[in-house]
């Protein structure tokens, strides 16, 4: 069963991005408000794939990524971010400091499940 | 040595009945020989008529196959036909799905609490997360003065957003007739200061209007609206005003409530002093 952490501060997204993933087949859905709340959820769960906004108080998604990315435990797990950030610099700024792909909001539900199913390979 | 005539006589007879029989034999080889070329002929007949017949069958059997070919052809084509209904179908579902997931999604977080701030927060988010709006203003009517106030804004600041008046510019104007407005053009963006949004959505409890959301800009990989987005449009107009209105009046009782109690609170320390 694969398990998808998705870090979102806004409860409306990451109950939109919640709901899409429990269409995902046998997906367990873990979800936190922030970079350190998905810290703390990375060192308790085993996660198999990232879901995670930019603009995020307390640590963001792009020093999350970077973090994620520079430990060896967790380096492998594929991290997708989601933002309102739609800037062709945005998006490579965070390829760039490794995460997998970049989905600009508003997001398209089946674009998000497609994407999600091509790292999970459900 | 005189040749005996009876001897004579038969031996003729018997060289009459030889050459009889040897013309008999004759006939009768000549006969066989006839008879053998039109058995011979027969047999050729026969065979080619069984030939023709087989040909024949062959070609019934073919005409049959082909005309199955073609029924499992049209079948076919059918089929897929059928095929790329159910997929476009499928899509067509898929999408209503996930729209009615956003809407299910938009409506709960409205109604899930009933702090006034909160409520606005939970706007502002389905109107950046789910409609892309990247400048936009909350608007309420002062129903005292009739002036409509901003309460909320994300992407400008609140101070940026004028108050008007009731059928005063496009505000007003949505404000007063409670049907709400988009600009022809969406993508070159409005102007805060002059009160002209590119969306303006009226908040209404039935008819009457509470208030209105101005968008003044989208986020840059939004290039226009779908059929989602009027939807939720629709979910904000009704059910953001509905959410505002209770939480306003929650937060009015809660107010009035504390009021007594402290009211009340002081009428039973009286009697202790």
């Amino acid at each position: 069963m694969p398990s998808i952490l998705v870090v979102e501060d806004s409860p409306t997204m990451r109950q939109l991005i919640t709901f899409a993933m429990k269409r995902i087949a046998n997906a367990k859905v873990i979800e936190a408000t922030d970079g350190v709340d998905a810290l703390k959820k990375l060192s308790s769960e085993k996660i198999d794939l990232i879901l995670a906004d930019i603009n995020m108080p307390v640590m963001d998604g792009l020093k999350l990524v970077s973090l994620v990315k520079n430990n060896q435990s967790y380096k492998d797990i594929p991290v997708i971010i989601i933002t309102t950030e739609g800037a062709k610099e945005d998006k490579e700024r965070a390829l760039a400091i490794g995460a997998n792909a970049y989905l600009a909001k508003p997001i398209q539900t089946q674009e998000l499940i497609k994407l999600v199913n091509s790292f999970i390979g459900s | 040595m005189e040749k005996d005539p009876v001897i004579t006589r038969r031996v003729d007879e018997f060289l009459e009945i030889f050459k009889k029989g040897e013309e008999f034999t004759k006939d009768l080889l000549r006969e066989n020989e006839k008879l053998r070329f039109r058995v011979a002929q027969l047999e050729e007949a026969t065979l080619s008529s069984a030939a023709e017949e087989k040909i024949r069958l062959y070609e019934e059997r073919i005409k049959k196959l082909d005309e199955e070919i073609n029924s499992v052809k049209e079948r076919y084509l059918k089929v897929e036909e059928e095929n790329k209904d159910f997929a476009s179908k499928y899509v067509e579902v898929e999408e209503i799905n996930n729209a009615l997931a956003n809407l299910y999604v938009a409506s709960y977080q409205l109604h899930s609490t009933l702090d006034f701030d909160e409520v606005l927060r939970i706007i502002i988010e389905i109107v950046i997360n789910l409609i892309g709006a990247e400048a936009f203003a909350i608007l309420l009517i002062d129903e005292k003065t009739n002036d409509i106030v901003p309460v909320s804004a994300d992407g400008i600041p609140l101070e940026s957003v004028p108050k008007t008046r009731i059928g005063e510019g496009i505000i007003g104007s949505v404000a007063k007739e409670g049907e709400s407005y988009f600009a022809a053009d969406i993508t070159s963006g409005g102007d805060v200061a002059q009160g002209l949004p590119i969306v303006c959505i009226a908040l209404k409890i039935k008819e009457h209007v509470i208030g209105v959301i101005a968008i003044y800009s989208l986020l840059t990989q939004k290039e226009g609206f779908t059929n989602v987005d009027y939807e939720l449009f629709n979910l904000l107009a009704g059910h953001a005003a509905t959410a505002i209105f209770s939480a306003k009046l929650y937060t009015q009782s809660e107010r009035k409530l504390t009021t007594i109690q402290s009211f009340l609170e002081l009428l039973k320390e009286k009697p202790k002093r």
